[in-house]
């Protein structure tokens, strides 16, 4: 048994015991549970993905005259502007103005919410247009401007929901190409689409919420953020392997950091060709390693974590649940996949090569003492279930 | 007979050049075995070719300096499809599209997604597909 302090300790002078959640399995292979449970402290995980429920809130300051935006664009991608007068939040999914999106289908979906979020944490000179409709104390009606991420006050990413515990398989059945979030599918389940870093994915190493919590501290490409709550459709109810690991979605986390301390290389715009634009990032999450328990957890390998394979074409849209068949990390990896009797080759959205690398740059951060642990100030919900929305014809 | 070398070029042709005879002369003067990837004649009338000269490597040279002669740039790395490797992130979404495993997964456990130019025939299947934008043909 350790606790939150005496970890902080041991990073603190240095002499933290950290490894990944790649490495540990063997480590606990060779060494036994009990023994490393002692001698490590920390386990990191990963990922790198797109993740859509993205964005951030940008203040700008005031301008001479003063402005209360009630439209504002960031380099013709729409913000919102619905909250206080020079704040605005800019989210990963939105299309710049102007785009034929799937007018010309597939459409290109070159560009919008995330590659503005890309090219601020880059630092380039983005350009700001905003209008308004004029108050005695904000008279100006129109702006136009350049800026980088240095010249706002705050530039704070809020993602409600990031790092899905787990996540669907995308295939198509149908007999003509399908774009999708999931990327592209060609007909008669000759792809099939995974999304998920496995074995090093920060939420199939803690499946039960034991320690990874609100006020968790995080690595946001860079940064150093935090759990703030339970992402949106987190649904930590539903049905698991005998390990407990979670055989669909299930949880997920609302995180934020400070986006001037991002690195360009794991904040980057993503097209998605028919379907549109999104945000990849890179996070990374420290387990700590309190007892034999959590230790435990961490060995999970990627052939005991199960994806449920589903039809993009039907069964996802038309929402009925269906779902073809489980496929572990393992089978998926390998490239291919057995699919009712078919071979269908595996491609993926999520780069395990970043993941990698993430979870090797915070478990140094933490060897060299520059990354404490956080302990969390309230669990993530175990029993909740994810709803429906019901369309009712009348408002009884 | 000197062994015979295989090289991938990739040729521009400006509007002057385009409606003279080259690839011909390379098969029937130099004895080039020619094999044309992908081909394109632009509205401006400029032309691009990548293609495969198999031949010795003095004819070779010989049928290079004789392309010279014309108004004809010549890109030795054949890159037609180029993948701008600070943008790519390895995710592996291009690999299942790529029909020759020009773009693979050959290290598991890096799953660093590798792009093998030689592998190449230029399908352009995987274009459109690369979520980060990090695969352009040249034309
Ligand atoms: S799809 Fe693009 S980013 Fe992904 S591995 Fe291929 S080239 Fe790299
Ligand atoms: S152009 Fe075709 S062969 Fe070349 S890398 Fe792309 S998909 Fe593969």
């Amino acid at each position: 048994m350790k606790t939150y302090e005496q970890i902080n300790d041991r990073i603190e002078s240095g002499k933290a015991v950290v490894l990944t959640a790649d490495e540990i399995i063997d480590y606990v292979d060779k060494k036994g549970l009990a023994a490393a449970a002692k001698e490590v402290d920390v386990v990191t995980t990963a990922t790198f993905g797109p993740m859509c429920s993205s964005g951030c809130f940008l203040n700008f300051g005031h301008s001479k005259p003063k402005i209360r935006m009630s439209e504002a664009w960031i380099e013709d991608v729409l913000v919102y502007t619905g909250i206080a007068a020079v704040d605005v939040y800019l989210g990963a999914t939105q299309l710049r103005h102007g785009d034929p999106a799937n007018m010309y289908h597939p459409g290109e979906f070159r560009y919008g919410g995330g590659h503005v979020i890309e090219d601020l944490v880059a630092g380039r000179k983005l350009q700001l247009f905003a209008l308004s409709y004029g108050t005695d104390c904000y008279p100006l009606r129109e702006i136009r401007t350049y800026f980088t991420i240095n010249d706002l006050n705050q530039a704070i990413m809020v993602n409600p929901r990031n790092c899905y515990q787990n996540y669907n398989v995308g295939i198509n059945f149908s007999d003509r190409p399908i774009y999708t979030y999931m990327g592209t599918l060609e007909p008669e389940r000759k792809n099939a689409n995974y999304c998920s870093a496995g074995q090093l994915s920060p939420l199939l190493n803690d499946p039960y919420y034991d320690v990874i919590g609100v006020g968790t501290k995080v690595w946001m490409a860079g940064a150093q953020g935090h759990v703030y709550a339970e992402g949106t459709q987190h649904a930590g109810a539903c049905e698991r392997t005998p390990g407990g690991i979670p055989k669909g979605g299930a949880g997920t986390l609302a995180l934020t950091c400070d986006m001037k301390k991002m690195r360009p290389e794991f904040v980057r715009g993503v097209t998605f060709r028919g379907y549109g634009v999104s945000l990849a990032l890179g996070i990374g999450v420290p387990i700590p390693i309190l007892n034999e328990d959590v230790l435990k957890r961490t060995c999970v390998r990627d052939r005991d974590i199960l994806a449920p394979v589903v039809d993009y074409s039907h069964d996802y849209p038309q929402n009925n649940g269906k779902v073809i068949c489980c496929v572990s990390y393992e089978q998926l990896r390998s490239g291919r996949i057995d699919v009712e009797g078919k071979e269908v080759a595996v491609g993926s959205l999520s780069s395990y090569y970043k993941a990698l690398q993430i979870a090797n740059l915070l478990a140094d951060e933490i060897r060299r003492g520059d990354f404490r642990l956080a302990e969390p100030i309230a669990p993530l919900p175990k029993d909740k279930k994810m709803k429906p929305l019901v369309t009712r014809k009348k408002p009884s | 007979m000197s062994e015979t070398v295989t090289k991938k070029l990739m040729l521009f042709f400006p509007r002057c050049e385009c409606e003279k005879p080259i690839i011909y002369h390379l098969v029937k003067d130099y004895n080039l075995v020619v094999n044309v990837y992908r081909a394109k004649v632009t509205p401006e009338e400029e032309g691009y070719l990548v293609l495969d000269v198999t031949g010795v490597e003095e004819d070779i040279e010989q049928a290079l300096a004789f392309v010279k002669t014309f108004n004809v740039s010549i890109n030795y790395s054949g890159k037609g499809v180029t993948r701008d490797e600070n943008s790519c992130t390895h995710c592996g979404h291009c690999v299942t599209h790529c029909p020759t495993g020009a773009l693979r997964i050959d290290d598991k456990m890096t799953r660093e997604v590798i792009y093998s130019e030689a592998d190449c025939i230029e399908c352009m299947a995987c274009i459109g597909v690369c979520p980060f934008d990090a695969l352009a043909s040249a034309f």
